[in-house]
């Protein structure tokens, strides 16, 4: 903190309230956040940050919720969100894809008065751009529903509130419950057991683990969660804001590591997309696979959901066991220019409640609520377990894309899949001397 | 396109005193239509040609997001803080510098566009023109094969990538499924492998090529006077000396046309590749059109760098239409 206070004398437009506001709202944080939060919130005394909520009135929310199944969800949460308030939900609905990459547009050209978005950094990015109106006001309310972690997922870099999430999921290594049955598998707790899991089922005929990175994204997962298992969470985070460089050795134990499990994953990996590599597990032509539930445990048909399990990828440093993993959460925050701020903060302290969420995974089988202590009536056995293995985390990542800044994790992708087509040992280090060199001009 | 209108309106020297004569009788409302005809082609060939055009060029210097203005100061200089982008700024020549040295999908793109440009040329574009005279010659059932090869030309490309990735799938696909290539250890990766990739993409787009330069060669075909082809019959030539010695000469027009399609369709090469990676380009299939999408288009925008990669394209492009619009020019004032 002394940093900042020194900082915060040098920058003109710096108003004695604003400066003690970030210094009360920044405990923990390092300075060069605090600094930044000086320059925005400066700028941003708009109506908007002042505004409580309201309730009446009608406001607009732009949803990528675009699947038939969390698209009725979503629309089931907003039901239940009118009949809180009384404020009508107008539903403007965009295509995923579409939805992200037109963000940066969105935001600075007419929003929604509400978005849905992704927790961690890639709401902080926006937030440090001055696109999202702080929602310290609506946390006052709901802050007591949810624990530290959902929190701080929903915190910009200075501080502020920014999000209101909704559910996050695990990524685990699932698998069929029978399989392991009719062949006496037992559950791997530890890298050795896990290879030799593997082994195992090379030997039985069977693909050991299911893969695919066509998407790019699900890839970013693997590294991910061998990073967050070889160097800690901690480490994780450093690395995605370039505070350690992509040529340390940290770096190069992770692929070395993810190099001994490679040869027992599905080949033709990049040519793949995900929903084919769940197939093969649902199939039982795989025996195990690394994703998230929210692609899993969706990807099921309803009949097989009841055979599918998962574990949390096995221990490989004992200093750190199994204390992370990714967990990406998704939610809500509210744009700069929104136009009826004041209504839609309304919403968003009606959406941030045990109850809403409950709402909103009454259809849904794999994603589980960020409320404290959340146990929704609809929960099925894999959410029910999610819920546990979420809460025994001592810290949650967001994942790679969200973790980081998005040209990085596109660097990665590519480099992934170069380390998945060629993992020698030249290929490595040819990788982290590309990623880092993309990382200096991303980052500079 | 300007200095084009230019040289055709202007009558040759000889009638210059008559055409001052021309000119004085135009009424005021012929001044008029004549202001509005022109002013209004040249006004749109501003605002949507040369001013993006121009625009590309003069963003390529710079470093920005999209997000608020661009500041007319060197980005050196500008406050940065790690992993939030600095305010819009002048980068000089550093965009192009990291493009030429660090940017890995630069120099694969410009091999996979030459690549790309180089199976249209001999490859796709011969074969739609063996189709055309096949077809032209009326064998039997030629209808059909017409209708059968001109399909691919009706869909979008969007659609013939979607196909076309149903047919290459590793384990679920027609192709794999077929030559029993799709177990773990021994199924070809059509669209993931690298080296192999990029081929599979062109197998896709010269299925529609051949097609769309069938139509095109098919109807100066049928447009060649049957009399020539006679006169060749009579003097004893056989089919395929009556071809290349009296139907493809007759055909210049057309054949300019469809080298100068073949070209722009290989630099403009995007659709399938885009639909194949959806949005990231896979390794193996970069092309400069992909890049420069994928730097502009998403959810951090880095449109300096997309725009000095679209310069790039811009000046390899210059390089066939200046060919072109030269010996195109040097026809008409002969």
């Amino acid at each position: 903190m002394p940093d900042l206070s020194g900082s915060t004398d040098s920058l003109p437009h710096v108003s004695r309230r604003t400066a003690l506001k970030v210094l009360g709202g920044a405990a923990g944080l390092a300075a060069a956040p605090g600094v930044l939060a000086a320059c925005s919130s400066s700028k941003t005394k708009s109506s908007s940050q002042t505004q409580s909520a309201t309730t009446g009135g009608s406001i607009t929310f732009g949803s990528n919720y675009s699947d038939a199944a969390p698209k009725a969800a979503f629309a089931a949460l907003c039901q239940s969100a009118t009949a809180k308030t009384g404020t009508k939900i107008a539903i403007n609905t965009t295509d995923h894809n579409t939805f992200q990459n037109n963000i940066s547009n969105y935001l600075q050209g007419t929003p929604d008065d509400l978005a849905t978005w992704f927790a961690g950094y890639r709401m902080q990015f926006f937030a440090a751009q001055n696109l999202l109106t702080p929602l310290d006001d609506v946390w006052a309310k709901i802050g007591a529903n949810f624990n530290d972690a959902a929190r701080n997922l929903s915190k910009g870099l200075d501080g502020h509130y920014y999000f209101v999430p909704l559910y996050n999921y695990p990524w685990v290594v699932f698998y069929n419950k029978s399989v392991f049955a009719s062949k006496g598998y037992t559950v791997p707790t530890t890298w050795d057991a896990f290879v030799s899991l593997a082994k195992q089922m090379q030997k039985d005929g069977m693909v050991p683990l299911a893969f695919a990175d066509k998407d790019g994204w699900p890839a970013l997962g693997t590294f991910d969660i061998i990073n967050m298992r070889v160097n800690g969470y901690d480490y994780h985070i450093k690395l995605m804001k370039h505070e350690i460089p992509w040529t340390d050795k940290g770096v190069t134990a992770v692929f070395n590591q993810w190099a001994e499990i490679l040869p027992y994953a599905q080949k033709g990996a990049t040519g793949r997309i995900w929903q084919d590599a769940a197939k093969a597990l649902e199939n039982k032509q795989a025996g195990m696979m690394f994703q998230g539930s929210n692609q899993v445990a969706a990807n099921y048909a309803a009949a097989n959901l009841a055979d599918l399990d998962f574990f949390v990828y096995p221990v490989i440093n004992e200093q750190f066991g199994t204390d992370f993993m990714d967990a990406p959460t998704d939610g809500f925050m509210l744009p700069k220019k929104a136009k009826n701020p004041s209504p839609a903060k309304g919403v968003l302290e009606a959406i941030g409640t045990a109850e809403a969420e409950s709402t909103y995974l009454k259809t849904d089988q794999w994603d589980v609520g960020l409320a404290n202590g959340l146990v929704a009536p609809s929960y099925n056995a894999i959410q029910k377990k999610a819920v546990a293995e979420i809460g025994k985390c001592k810290s949650v990542a967001q994942f790679m894309d969200r973790d980081t800044v998005p040209d990085m994790a596109t660097a990665m992708i590519k480099l992934i899949q170069g380390f998945i087509d060629d993992p020698s040992s030249s290929s490595i280090s040819s990788i982290q001397k590309s990623a880092e060199d993309q990382a200096k001009t991303i980052f500079s | 396109m300007v200095s084009t209108t230019t040289e055709k309106t202007t009558p040759p020297a000889t009638t210059k005193r008559r055409r001052r004569r021309t000119v004085r009788r135009l009424s005021r409302r012929d001044k008029l239509v004549m202001a509005l005809l022109l002013g209004v082609p040249l006004l749109l060939d501003l605002a949507f040609v040369w001013f993006p055009a121009l625009a590309t060029v003069l963003l390529s210097f710079t470093k920005w997001t999209g997000v608020g203005g661009i500041h007319l100061k060197a980005c050196s200089a500008a406050s940065s803080l790690p992993g939030i982008p600095q305010p819009g700024c002048i980068n000089g020549v550093q965009n192009y510098n990291q493009a030429f040295t660090n940017y890995p999908d630069f120099w694969p793109a410009v091999r996979h566009n030459a690549i790309w440009l180089l199976v249209f040329i001999v490859f796709a574009t011969p074969l739609g023109m063996l189709f055309a005279v096949l077809i032209d010659r009326g064998i039997r059932g030629s209808r059909v094969y017409q209708s059968l090869l001109f399909l691919p030309v009706m869909l979008s490309l969007a659609l013939i990538g979607i196909i076309w990735e149903l047919i290459y799938s590793p384990n679920y696909g027609l192709i794999n499924t077929i030559i029993g290539r799709n177990g773990n250890n021994n199924l070809i990766d059509w669209l993931g492998d690298p080296h192999l990739n990029l081929w599979a993409v062109l197998v896709e787009a010269s299925w529609r090529q051949a097609g769309y330069v069938m139509v095109l060669y098919l109807a100066g075909l049928k447009a060649v006077d049957p009399s020539l082809r006679e006169a060749a019959l009579m003097d004893g030539a056989n089919a395929w000396q009556t071809f290349w010695r009296v139907v493809f000469p007759t055909l210049r027009p057309i054949n300019v046309v469809i080298v100068v399609i073949t070209v722009i369709e290989s630099l403009r090469a995007f659709d399938l590749v885009y639909i194949t990676s959806k949005g990231n380009p896979l390794r193996g299939l970069e092309l400069l059109s992909v890049s420069v999408t994928q730097n502009i288009v998403g959810e951090t925008q880095r449109i300096g760098f997309g725009s000095t990669l679209g310069v790039v394209l811009l000046v390899i492009s210059l390089v066939p239409i200046t060919i072109f619009l030269y010996n195109a020019f040097r026809r008409e004032e002969r």
